[in-house]
């Protein structure tokens, strides 16, 4: 790449037939070709369960971010691919589940720290937490940070799901 | 609508033979028994019995190549699968379109480790444009159907369909190429018309101007060569060809530079190199061709038709892409110039012809044949006679990969697409035996000459087996210099001559090797016997294969060393004043 331009995070949504191999497909291209994924969501979306929506995110130059949409829409069961960085404003959300293993004053931060950023207690025992929280990456990344500094952490994230704001839609169901 | 009750394994031989399918390339197994059996019971669809399934997928590509249909392959399970990769790599790297068929252990014992059993679509995911595992049977003619249509529409390639034993002995409806719908994959082939008219000012405009013509003018078929040659003659404008675009525009044309690239003219890549704009048309700019990247063409705008969107911007950054089928572009650009008649600057025509006629004045491909019979052949000299003495017959021309591969783009030339069949994207060693094969079972009465080097010929000589049983009159042409001489002369230039390894030892006697396949074996030792033995190898009407005994040392030139720039051509070994190979330059192949 001769191209020494800046690397940009996009994000991006795929519309693909529901079959299998798809997501193999998808994830075997990105390896293959050296390209990085930094989170990647699937599901199915419409109502007949014949298409599966994946929402994955991705960095690179300009260039390669051209490439990878390339790429992706030259795969046979791939149906649409939505650059949401670049068609404009999009909601960007992701869920965690945070538990926290901890006792005392430490136990009682966590959970102020879990009031201010709207975190749900999903689960507790007498030494743990496992709070709910959604919202942005950073916003979660946040929140991480402060709870490593309370206790023992295990942390599972979904990746992120984001949606074009307005009344634009990117599928027909 | 209602199907015929049928086994999985009659569809998908109804569905072959619906698809016009003549002739597929095969080796029986365990797992593709209940094929075997359709195929015994029918007569629409031939089989050629190969040696080893890389071989068949070889043969598929050279029937596909020479004839524009779409090449069958049918092979079995786990090792069957597996020995067919190379060839489905190969077919992906230069778009040829294939359907490989592979047997697969019945659904039930699917991920048990089974005997033969391979995670088949697993493995071939990343080395075909798409592949099926068909478990049910009344998906079966749907999968075959849509696999020939993905083959061959957009940028054709290889896609395999995996097919359970017990998926073929189901019972299930058979429908029609016509009663089953494709989903929604629906290459562009048409150009946008703003980007037609932006590129035929463009061209309009140019006064240093080149046409790079790539192998997807061939893919696009006759048509689609006739429209850019017409566009070629029309501008008057010089155009270079890829290794694997020779034959897109006829080599007798005065405006034709030769190949480009790391073994191209020096015409050629000093063009490329100070034009001021490029035409690429069916060409992916890939390092063979453009050497450094950032030294590439430096001073020109670039015009890209391609039919692959992920082929434009890859590389190069081009100004104008134009996204379609070459054929459809290619006429648009034509209507488009007819109608707005442009003035070309015949001045700076005149001048950049000039430069280009004092570039070929350095003859880059000449070298030295004496005549003497102690004198050695030169390579170049051997495919130079072959050319003259075969010209006039429309010959089919395969390679294997290496020096000789580089001497036959360099002096074989060609009027006509599609009969120039060679492994350029992925290198193959091995692929011109069976595509000869492929190539003379769909063209029996044409002359096919397989032009080889010693080594890659080795790679599957087994084939010769292929050519005995259904004696097809396949020429094999070998360049024999005892050396892998691509990597021979790579030592010599970039590793101080250490020739680690790259002395072809423990070579046949091909002539003796001919004889034991009842075939006819011929040898030449010195410059003098070189027409005799062509002309005799041309006499005679079954296979042969000649032992052309070459000079050892000769390098193939001019030469892009890698990581070196269009005008750093060197064009012979003692052309090494500007040779400082880089470090990074080494890194790459």
């Amino acid at each position: 790449m001769t191209n020494k331009s800046e690397i940009e995070r996009h994000v991006m949504a795929v519309l693909v037939d529901n079959e299998p191999g798809v997501l193999a497909r998808v994830v075997g291209l990105f390896s293959g070709r050296g390209y990085n994924i930094e989170s990647l969501t699937v599901a199915t979306v419409s109502e007949d369960e014949s298409a599966s929506r994946i929402n994955l995110v991705t960095s690179g130059t300009p260039m390669i971010i051209e490439q990878i949409k390339a790429q992706l829409e030259r795969l046979v069961p791939i149906r649409e691919v939505y650059d949401l960085t670049e068609e404009g404003p999009h909601v960007e959300h992701e869920l965690a589940l945070v538990k926290i293993i901890n006792a005392g004053a430490e136990r009682r931060e966590a959970l102020r720290i879990a009031d201010i950023f709207r975190a749900r207690v999903v689960d507790t025992a007498v030494d743990s937490f496992v709070f709910s929280l959604t919202g942005s990456p950073e916003k979660i990344e946040s929140f991480l940070e402060l709870m490593r500094n309370l206790g023992d952490v295990e942390i599972a994230r979904s990746g992120v799901v984001a949606i074009m704001r307005g009344e634009k839609r990117k599928q027909d169901a | 609508m209602s199907g015929i009750r049928t086994s999985g394994a009659e569809m998908v031989i109804k569905a072959l033979a619906d698809q016009g399918v003549e002739v597929i390339f095969g080796y029986p197994g365990g797992a593709v028994l209940p094929l075997y059996d359709a195929i015994f019971k029918q007569n629409r669809v031939r089989h050629v019995l190969v040696r080893h399934e890389q071989g068949a997928v070889h043969m598929a590509e050279g029937y596909a190549r020479s004839t524009g249909k779409i090449g069958v392959v049918l092979v079995t399970s786990g090792p069957g699968a597996t020995n067919a990769v190379t060839g489905l790599t190969d077919a992906l790297m230069d778009s040829v379109p294939l359907v490989c068929l592979t047997g697969q252990v019945p659904t039930h014992l699917i991920g048990n480790d089974a005997f033969q059993e391979a995670d088949t679509t697993g493995i071939t995911r990343p080395c075909t444009k798409h592949n099926y595992l068909v478990k049910d049977v009344d998906d079966l003619s749907g999968v075959m159907h849509e696999a020939f249509y993905v083959a061959s529409s957009g940028r054709p390639g290889p896609v395999v369909i995996d097919l359970p034993k017990d998926v073929q002995f189901a019972e299930g409806d058979y429908f029609g190429p016509d009663e089953v719908t494709h989903r929604h994959y629906l290459p562009q082939t048409v150009g946008d018309p703003a980007r037609i008219a932006e590129a035929v000012d463009l061209i309009a405009g140019a006064k240093k101007p080149i046409f790079y013509i790539g192998g997807g003018c061939i893919n696009a078929g006759t048509e689609a060569c006739e429209a850019v040659s017409e566009l070629v003659r029309m501008t008057g404008y010089p155009a270079t060809t890829t290794l694997m675009g020779l034959g897109a525009i006829p080599s007798s044309s005065p405006q034709w530079l030769g190949m480009l690239g790391m073994h191209g003219t020096y015409e050629a890549n000093l063009a490329m190199h100070g034009c001021d704009v490029m035409v690429a048309i069916g060409a992916r700019f890939d390092d063979r061709v453009t050497g450094r990247l950032d030294a590439f063409s430096p001073d020109s705008k670039k015009i890209h038709i391609d039919i692959d969107p992920s082929s434009i911007n890859k590389n190069v950054a081009v100004d104008v892409p134009i996204v379609g089928d070459v054929g459809e572009v290619v006429g648009q650009i034509l209507e488009s110039w007819k109608n707005k008649d442009p003035q070309i600057d015949g001045k700076a025509q005149d001048k950049w012809w000039g430069q280009i006629d004092e570039w070929r004045g350095v003859d880059c491909l000449r070298y030295e044949q004496g005549q003497a019979p102690t004198d050695t052949i030169k390579p170049q000299y051997a495919i130079e006679r072959l050319y003259e003495l075969t010209k006039d017959q429309e010959a089919f021309i395969t390679t294997e990969v290496g020096q000789h591969q580089m001497w036959a783009a360099q002096f074989y030339k060609f009027e006509k697409p599609n009969h120039w069949m060679t492994s350029g994207g992925l290198g193959t060693m091995g692929y011109g035996l069976p595509a000869a094969v492929g190539v003379q079972v769909g063209n029996p009465d044409s002359l096919v000459v397989d032009i080889a080097g010693e080594g890659s010929t080795m790679m599957n000589i087994q084939e010769l087996g292929t050519i005995a049983q259904y004696n097809l009159p396949v020429k094999i042409f070998i360049i024999n210099n005892e050396w892998l001489g691509m990597v021979r002369q790579w030592q010599e230039l970039l590793h101080g001559g250490r020739y680690a390894e790259s002395y072809s030892a423990g070579l046949p006697d091909f002539i003796k090797l001919a004889e034991s396949y009842g075939m006819t074996g011929l040898r030449a030792t010195q410059p003098d016997q070189v027409d005799d033995v062509i002309k005799q190898m041309l006499d005679t009407p079954g296979p042969v294969i000649v032992d052309m005994v070459v000079s050892k040392e000769e390098n193939c030139f001019p030469m892009i060393p890698g990581g070196a720039a269009h005008n750093e051509i060197l064009l012979g070994v003692n052309d090494r004043k500007e040779q400082t190979q880089s470090e990074d330059g080494m890194v790459l192949v």
